[in-house]
């Protein structure tokens, strides 16, 4: 009779998969463990948060201009066949405020404040500075995850109330360069159709987003081995991971707030 | 009545210590006493898992099989509270210094002090910050970032950074690894100053036969994942054991 050990339970990769997603639920149980245990390193959250705001501000601030001109000029002719160019600040509110300045500021932020995050734990990681802060007997998870984590929710819904404002500047500038509408005008009319429900649901995607965002940084550089090859792969998969997340994330919430609103 | 005095127990006591990574057995079976105040030199080829055996010392790894008990305690029994108290009284010195990066000199130092020790003035943490960095022989560093430093002070910010916490148990893992021949010496009077003045009991993992001499009341050496000789660096080194022959003789070209 045979005796030979199965090396997997299913294949190679299933089992890869299966153990990646229970590694991930263990890591996000174990953040809100330790959220509410010892000391809170508030220094370092706001160290965080302005680095991370930093980081994006300007970026988040071109994409968001660039956004909502854009939209703007490119709705315009559909209004238009309809007649219905006086529309076109409310439309582009609806659009930016619901869907677009939350997607924008997550997307952007996935790219520069996922990798940042997954690059420097994984670096640490590899470098065993994070082992140096366990044997120094610190806890390294509520001195480095916690902080990041709580830092990037904290950050991105501020930022996505930046990029609201930008991409409605950036539409308003297309605006009154073609109609002539005037700031108050404009504003008036973009924020008629605008309802609470509209606003408490982007700060949701917001923080869902920058609570992704953190964790999936953070969980793929805080796991990152084999040397300066792992620390590129957990930067390029916070990146990836966080971004997938999100669009599934946003199909969730919308789901959601669209039965409120109905 | 003759009074009987109890020997004391070893800081480190090992005991048929296993650990495998898959299929990879890199410990198979490590027995090892230190005793309080003695400095232990643990030698053996690179991948013979010395590192490991550290590793499992701090808490870092759990062994397969075996006994790991550092200052009375079972290291594998402990809570995460427990073994953060018994990391408070144990220093590593890692191979690449794992300097914090982003952080100054003083901050590297710092920041296992304000963590651990409570109720600590400003004042208190500059004293003790400039007193281990004055042991060291790098004061002036202070305010340097780890970017800005060599190598060999790199490692002695390392030990500064362990010494801060006043430590009865260093483990140092590879001090002399790439570093010149001058540096090296630096190294090895430091971990000897260390153990005069901090009065501890240390674990040196090294090839570096220099190191050995110089730093080690007791050598160990390491083959396939067992020691297959324990004693002075002259008692291990008269050995005819035809591996141990060979590690000595490939050093010595070296």
């Amino acid at each position: 009779m045979s005796t030979k050990k199965r090396e997997h339970v299913y294949t190679k990769g299933l089992d890869s998969a299966f153990l990646a997603v229970y590694n991930g639920y263990v890591f996000f149980i174990r953040f809100f463990r330790e959220v509410f245990k010892g000391r809170m390193e508030f220094q370092e959250i706001v160290k965080q948060c302005y680095a991370i705001g930093n980081k994006s501000l300007l970026l988040i601030g071109m994409t968001g201009f660039i956004t909502g001109m854009v939209f703007t000029k490119q709705s315009r002719p559909s209004l238009a066949e309809f007649g219905a160019v006086s529309w076109l600040p409310s439309l582009v509110a609806i659009a930016i405020v619901r869907a677009l300045a939350a997607l924008v500021t997550a997307l952007i932020s996935a790219g520069k404040i996922g990798s940042s995050i997954g690059a420097e734990l994984g670096s640490m990681r590899v470098t065993e500075q994070i082992d140096a802060m366990e044997v120094s007997a610190v806890n390294p998870f509520k001195f480095l995850v916690v902080t990041r984590v709580l830092a990037s929710t904290i950050a991105i819904p501020i930022l996505m109330f930046y990029c609201t404002l930008v991409s409605l500047l950036g539409a308003f500038l297309n605006v009154t360069l073609n109609e002539g509408t005037s700031f108050i005008a404009f504003f008036e009319s973009a924020f008629e159709q605008i309802t609470f429900l509209d606003i408490f649901t982007s700060l949701a995607k917001a923080i869902a987003y920058g609570f992704t965002i953190g964790i999936v940084g953070c969980y793929q550089g805080y796991n990152a081995s084999k040397g300066t090859e792992g620390v590129g792969k957990a930067a390029n998969s916070a990146v990836v991971i966080s971004m997938f997340l999100i669009f599934i994330e946003e199909v969730i919430i919308v789901q959601v707030s669209n039965y409120f609103r109905i | 009545m003759e009074e009987v005095t109890q020997p004391e127990a070893p800081v480190i006591d090992i005991e048929d210590l296993h650990k495998s990574f898959g299929s990879l057995h890199v410990l198979r079976g490590v027995d090892l006493k230190v005793e309080k105040g003695e400095n232990v030199v643990v030698l053996g080829r690179s991948g013979t898992g010395k590192s490991v055996l550290i590793k499992i010392i701090a808490g870092l790894l759990k062994q397969d099989r075996g006994k790991c008990i550092v200052l009375g305690r079972e290291v594998s029994q402990l809570n995460e509270k427990e073994l953060r108290e018994l990391r408070m009284k144990i220093g590593f010195s890692f191979q690449n210094s794992a300097l914090y990066d982003s952080m100054t000199v003083r901050e590297n130092l710092e920041f296992p002090l304000v963590r651990n020790v409570a109720n600590l003035t400003r004042a208190e943490i500059n004293e003790q910050v400039e007193y281990v960095l004055d042991a060291v022989g790098l004061l002036q560093t202070i305010n340097q970032v780890p970017s800005e430093l060599s190598g060999g002070q790199r490692k002695r910010i390392g030990i500064a950074r362990t010494l801060i916490l006043k430590p009865e148990i260093m483990l140092y893992d590879e001090p002399t690894a790439g570093l010149d021949p001058i540096t090296c010496l630096e190294i090895n009077e430091l971990i000897n100053e260390v153990k005069e003045k901090y009065h501890t009991s240390s674990i040196i993992i090294t090839h570096d036969l220099t190191c050995a001499r110089a730093t080690g009341d007791k050598i160990a050496m390491l083959l396939d994942g067992t020691f297959v000789k324990q004693g002075t660096f002259e008692e291990v080194f008269s050995s005819e054991e035809e591996r141990i022959k060979s590690f000595y003789d490939y050093n010595f070209i070296q």
